[in-house]
């Protein structure tokens, strides 16, 4: 049983981080600070809001295709790699939403960069034997 | 309030995240990307008690996602989550008996610390 190619792992990689990041992002725009959340109705109705539908869409996306990493690649090697995500949400917050970024959120960014790249750059995606699912 | 809803969708994340990726691996490769056969995968998947489980839990999570959001800032509610990073880790070397070697543990501890300076 081979590996699945490098640039497979790599595009799924980039859909779970950007599906996540805008995902995200999109809920936040349909649940700005004053949204009244108490009753299960709330929360119901609230799906049906267009940018909190668009972030359900797009998070369900992201639960898919991080399904479909996972059954190639380990957990210990997915949740690094697709940390790069908590960077994009930073400058997402800078660039919509007026989120100020200071020089501490700078060198955390910097920090995780450098352990996804440690992890991603440095071993196989893959330590436990899996066969091929019978589809 | 805030504190509560942040320690709920940390522990339904971390449960729901390793039983999916229980789940995924008992399901084996998805390596066939035509229509089809995605279906099929799908259907299988749906009768997979480990992703059913983590369904269940990831829900659970959302909907305190969707909560905290209403109340705080995207720059709060997204780095904070990251403590299950730490915690999956552990569990996955555990619990899913993968190998994390040292290169592993050190790219998630500086993740962590990132986050937390994110965070602050």
């Amino acid at each position: 049983m081979s590996a699945p190619p490098r640039l497979r792992t790599w595009l799924c990689t980039a859909v779970v981080v950007l599906s996540n990041a805008f995902g995200d992002f999109f809920m936040k725009r349909g649940l700005p600070d004053s949204t009244r959340l108490s009753t299960p109705l709330e929360y119901v109705t609230m799906l049906f809001q267009p940018w909190v539908t668009l972030g359900v869409v797009l998070l369900v996306i992201w639960q898919l295709s991080r399904m479909t990493l996972l059954s190639w690649a380990d957990l210990s090697y997915v949740l690094p790699v697709t940390s790069v995500g908590y960077v994009l949400v930073a400058l997402i917050g800078w660039a919509f939403l007026n989120e100020s970024i200071s020089v501490t959120r700078w060198a955390g960014i910097v920090l995780i960069m450098a352990g996804v790249a440690l992890v991603s750059g440095g071993s196989a995606p893959s330590t436990v034997h899996r066969h091929k699912a019978k589809s | 309030m805030k504190w509560l809803l942040v320690a709920l969708m940390v522990g339904s994340t971390t449960v729901g995240e390793i039983l999916q990726a229980a789940g995924m691996r008992h399901h084996g490769q998805i390596h066939d990307f035509r229509p089809g056969a995605i279906g099929r995968a799908l259907s299988l998947l749906a009768r997979n008690r480990f992703v059913i489980g983590s369904v269940i839990a990831m829900a659970i999570s959302f909907f305190a996602f969707m909560k905290l959001l209403s109340m705080t800032d995207l720059s709060f509610a997204v780095p904070v989550s990251a403590v299950t990073y730490a915690m999956e880790t552990v569990l996955a070397k555990y619990i899913l008996k993968e190998r994390v070697n040292a290169l592993r543990w050190a790219g998630a501890t500086l993740v962590v610390c990132g986050v937390m300076l994110v965070s602050l």
